[in-house]
């Protein structure tokens, strides 16, 4: 029986090792070449990183400034997890805690809300802040946050089976006001559910693409992914080696932080689904 | 019955201030201007249902639906039938696969990336001649001469969908994988010593019981599907290039709203989309609903 079975698992493993390898080796190529001048890419493709890694690195910053896009998009993706954080988790905590009139009707309209995708009402969405002022700014990409259904909602699911309300009479009666109870109780035994959305709004964030781009204009304001539509459509784009560069910069902070929460956002991905 | 409490006002308030200016209204809007002719600046011109009418005999946009149709349709065959086919291994009793945090992280890896910079990873690792795609192949003795793969309309789509199949089979592998971990191990050990074989169990058992997280991957997938834009704005041209296979729906929204200025019939592309993802999410989901009754029925008898 064991021998039957050997061929059938070893074969088994090298296909998920394949799968492993297609998986990956775009990302290494894009390392690889990011080391390696334009000649040597169109020539041939290696293994071997280059020696061009330097060039390649003053070539494309005389084009473009890629940390500026890197500081453009931590400031917009920290504002937005901060922000969506803790407003979800003020709102979560209204729904759970109190009684009051509408509140079910509420709940089930934001339910409604989260079914409608975010293009729906891209052009009202520019044209508000048109009206605002406000294009060209940070503002349209981190305020609009505040609001963030699906947050609320996981939120206020956690909340309901970890927040007893023996807990908040017992600081009611110490005299504690509400906001009080909220921010030193409610807060942190919500905190679970926050970080774990955190890491996806983040993501959400640094990864978002027509957004920016639709609301962003000055190029040292763009965020990252739009510093790259910029960078493919720039001069920058005639030197390879430059361009993976670029690619490599934007990517390999997400892989790094992959490296340390890959167990926690994989186990958050399978627990959502099975809920949802 | 509680006792009502007004304070719960001011915790959800600031939700829903910033929920009914950033969300609601633009929704509104953007409904508004679908009647108007509407070019950014001045006033909008009332039309009535023109747009309505320009839509349903719209060439283009019909070309966008069929475009993102096929795109969608092929990479979810794919990516649903390579993460069927790795969940049914790691499932399998017999064999015993290990290494399933390994694999599970390396395949979910390029979901995690920004699309964005997978479009223009790909861009240039597609180049005709010098693209490393082309170059590997070749080494390999795979084809004897470089395929154009930008620059043909099948080729094109069949990229663009093979890129979405490989940034989302880990995710789908990921999620099929906590359907099978709720199923009891009862099942396949009385598989098991029924006889049944590898594909009967996987056919009987984990099949029907994934049907409810299929069901998820299907809607999830199909709404994303949908509304397909970064890989087509930046894999080519952002004008839908080669011959208009890669304008998708959105992509024709976004040209039409900040390319062209028709932000009026941009808003009613909008709509279209939306009405397009609200009628094929309740089919895909009644079919689905339909299909889970009719098995479980037939399990009871």
């Amino acid at each position: 029986m064991q021998n039957k079975r050997r061929p059938t698992k070893t074969i088994i493993y090298l296909l998920l090792i394949l799968l492993a390898i297609i998986s990956s080796v775009p990302f290494y190529m894009m390392i690889i070449n990011a080391t390696r001048d334009t000649k040597d890419i169109i020539t041939g493709f290696t293994f071997v990183p280059g020696s061009s890694l330097i060039d390649n690195y003053n070539t494309m910053m005389g084009y473009v400034n890629i940390w500026n896009g890197f500081k453009n998009s931590l400031i917009v993706a920290v504002s937005v997890t901060v922000l969506s954080g803790y407003f979800s988790a003020l709102t979560a905590f209204g729904f759970a805690v109190y009684n009051f009139k509408g509140k079910n009707q509420l709940f089930l309209f934001m339910l409604l809300m989260m079914m409608v995708p975010g293009q729906l009402g891209l052009i009202g969405f520019y044209e508000l802040n048109k009206t605002l002022g406000l294009l060209d700014t940070f503002i349209p990409l981190i305020v609009p946050t505040i609001a963030s259904p699906f947050v609320v909602f996981f939120v206020r699911q956690y909340l309901a089976t970890t927040l007893h309300s023996s807990l908040l009479e017992a600081a009611r009666m110490d005299g504690a006001s509400e906001m009080k109870i909220f921010h030193t109780i409610a807060f942190p035994i919500m905190m679970p559910a926050v970080a774990t959305m955190s890491i996806f709004t983040f993501i959400g964030s640094w990864n978002n693409y027509i957004l920016p781009l639709v609301i962003l204009f000055s190029p040292e304001k763009y965020t990252l992914p739009v510093l790259m539509g910029f960078l493919k459509g720039s001069q920058v784009a005639q030197n390879l080696g430059s361009m993976y560069l670029g690619i490599a910069i934007s990517v390999v902070p997400i892989m790094i932080a992959f490296l340390f929460f890959s167990k926690y956002i994989i186990t958050s991905i399978g627990a959502g689904s099975v809920k949802g | 019955m509680k006792k009502l409490d007004y304070k719960g006002y001011y915790f959800i308030a600031p939700f829903f201030a910033i929920f009914l200016t950033f969300n609601l209204y633009p929704v509104l809007l953007t409904f508004y201007y679908t009647f108007t002719h509407y070019e950014g600046y001045g006033e909008p011109q009332f039309l009535g249902l023109d747009n309505y009418v320009r839509i349903l005999t719209d060439s283009y946009f019909l070309e966008a639906f069929i475009n993102t149709w096929q795109i969608w349709g092929l990479n979810f065959a794919l990516q649903l039938g390579i993460a069927l086919f790795l969940a049914a291994l790691f499932s399998d009793l017999r064999i015993n696969i290990k290494g399933l945090g390994f694999f599970r992280a390396i395949f979910y890896l390029p979901n995690l990336i920004t699309i964005s910079s997978v479009a223009i990873l790909f861009n240039i690792m597609l180049d005709w001649h010098y693209g490393s795609v082309n170059q590997f192949l070749l080494k390999l003795g795979i084809i004897s001469e470089p395929i154009n793969w930008l620059n043909q309309p099948f080729t094109a789509q069949a990229s663009v969908a093979l890129i979405l199949t490989w940034m989302w089979f880990g995710y789908t592998f990921i999620v099929l994988m906590a359907g099978v971990a709720g199923i009891s191990k009862e099942y396949y050990e009385a598989a098991l010593i029924d006889g049944a074989n590898r594909w009967q169990t996987f056919i009987y058992i984990t099949l029907p019981l994934l049907k409810p997280i299929m069901l998820y991957i299907m809607i999830t997938s199909l709404i994303g599907g949908l509304q397909l834009f970064d890989l087509p704005m930046l894999l080519t041209d952002g004008l839908g290039s080669p011959d208009g296979s890669l304008n998708t729906m959105v992509l024709y929204l976004y040209n039409q709203a900040f390319r062209y200025g028709n932000y009026g019939y941009a808003a009613t592309i909008a709509y279209m989309l939306f009405l397009i993802t609200v009628i094929f999410s309740g089919i895909t989901f009644k079919s689905m609903y339909r299909e889970a009754k009719v098995t479980k029925k037939r399990g009871n008898k």
